[in-house]
């Protein structure tokens, strides 16, 4: 199998920025909408911003869900980006209530008031363990975030970096081989580029 | 802890940037591209472009600059200029903009703001409120407290609305906005520091962040919007397009007196 690198395209509006930082670290990633050329792929990116529901309705539209699902129960090399975080868990608060995949068993919350809401800016995340993703990338490191919602799982042990805005929430999950982030790598600078460049070098030199 | 953005401003003409002429270093400091990479390096938090000159012909060179500082530069990229449409902020966010910017359009049409959160999200919709202030006659609204109100202006300042700035901040946020980026008319190009009065009432009055900008002439400026002004970003243009300050300084700067900043 080629190593292809698949950025998953269902419309997402930050899909160009995602492409554009995978090719700065020299890749050429296959961007596509088809589930199987998902599947044929040695890792494959999963991009988010915007509601929940619209972007479960829009990977439904494409059976891309079951795809996912697949990637997911086979370990397969997987990263999932903000909205795309979201969309992994039992379901959202986000405009009323809204079932998503499941994998992940934990619901989406709205971030408490108090706070200005969205979270928009740069916020460290605290690494609560070592991950061949984390290398070169200090604890505490700043990354961009964009989000109103934030996820809770019930299994704290897949927690791979907490961030505190209002409440310590999980700003990122690890689980095999799929990682999961709830700020943009892709707009976070030089850190952000190094955490695609380690997931996809580790993704790439699987078997 | 969330940092307060540094976000330098590129304003652009006919694929210009129109400020920014000392940065001798550069191979072509007019070239918007370029620079945002410079500022890139240099540790700016977002960057925000404005075609000033907002025509149609402006924009299609907008989108090309985007699409090419999108491929090198990895921090949030805001776009705004004579944007009116659906269409326009779909056009700039395939290009590679994260937030779209909108200004006259949205006062004159405000239905604008909530179909383009409902269509790219909250996070996408910028308004950009310019601002004039109003000193009350003296005797008029005596012991309320502030001694001004503001008004609305939009076509780049020229013109007033009758909209009071502070009302009209609450009500894009109720329609959708995720962000306001709010310029004082009066402080803009003065150097002589933000307006403190109007960035704090309205940084209280709504509940998502707000962007200070106009009048930025030295760091304490920024300090003071930020703490003062209580403003979760600050935008300045000719400050670091002179090279008055490097975005460092200003990091450095800030971080010394307390403000959560991000480095490195």
């Amino acid at each position: 199998m080629d190593k292809v690198i698949a950025i998953i395209d269902y419309g997402a509006g930050n899909l160009r920025s995602v492409a554009n930082a995978i090719k700065k670290l020299g890749y050429h990633p296959r961007v596509t909408g088809n589930p199987g050329e998902v599947l044929d792929s040695a890792a494959v990116i999963l991009p988010g911003v915007g509601a929940a529901a619209d972007t479960m309705n829009s990977l439904e539209k494409l059976g891309m869900t079951d795809a996912i699902r697949q990637l997911i129960e086979q370990r397969r090399p997987l990263f999932a980006i903000c909205v795309g975080l979201q969309i992994l868990f039992s379901g959202t608060e986000e405009g009323g209530w809204h079932e998503c995949l499941g994998v992940i068993p934990g619901i989406v919350r709205k971030l408490p008031p108090g706070l200005k809401i969205p979270h928009i800016g740069w916020n460290q995340v605290k690494q609560r363990f070592t991950h061949p993703v984390f290398e070169g990338i200090p604890d505490e490191a700043n990354f961009y975030f964009v989000h109103s919602f934030y996820v809770e799982p019930e299994d704290m042990s897949v927690v791979a970096g907490t961030t505190s805005y209002g409440v310590s929430m999980c700003s990122m999950i690890i689980k095999d081989n799929l990682i999961a982030t709830q700020f943009h790598p892709e707009k976070s600078g030089e850190h952000g580029l190094k955490m695609y460049a380690n997931f996809l070098k580790t993704a790439l030199s699987r078997r | 802890m969330l940092t307060k953005r540094i976000i330098p401003c590129l304003d652009v003409t006919q694929g210009r940037v129109v400020k920014g002429t000392s940065f001798t270093h550069l191979l072509d400091a007019g070239d918007p591209v370029e620079l945002a990479a410079f500022y890139y390096k240099e540790g700016a938090d977002e960057l925000v472009f404005l075609d000033i000159g907002a025509t149609p012909e402006g924009r299609d060179t907008m989108i090309d600059i985007v699409e090419r500082v999108s491929e090198q530069v990895f921090i949030p990229l805001t776009v705004g200029g004579g944007l009116r449409s659906i269409e326009d902020m779909r056009r700039m966010l395939k290009a590679g903009a994260d937030k779209v910017s909108i200004n006259t359009a949205a006062v004159q049409n405000p239905k604008l703001i909530t179909e383009g959160a409902e269509k790219f999200g909250s996070q996408c919709i910028v308004v950009a409120i310019d601002a004039k202030r109003h000193p009350y006659p003296s005797g008029e609204r005596l012991g309320e407290g502030a001694g001004a109100e503001w008004e609305v202006c939009t076509h780049g300042g020229r013109k007033p609305t009758g909209i009071n700035a502070i009302e009209w901040a609450k009500q894009v946020v109720a329609l959708g906005a995720g962000e306001l980026l709010l310029t004082s008319w009066d402080a803009d190009g003065q150097r002589a520091g933000y307006d403190l009065e109007l960035t704090r009432s309205i940084s209280e009055g709504v509940t998502v962040p707000v962007i200070a900008s106009g009048g930025a002439g030295n760091l304490e400026h920024l300090y003071e919007a930020l703490v003062i002004g209580k403003a979760d970003a600050v935008l300045a243009a000719s400050i670091f397009h002179y090279q008055i300050h490097s975005i460092r300084q200003a990091k450095d700067y800030l971080a010394e007196r307390g403000i959560p900043i991000r480095k490195g």
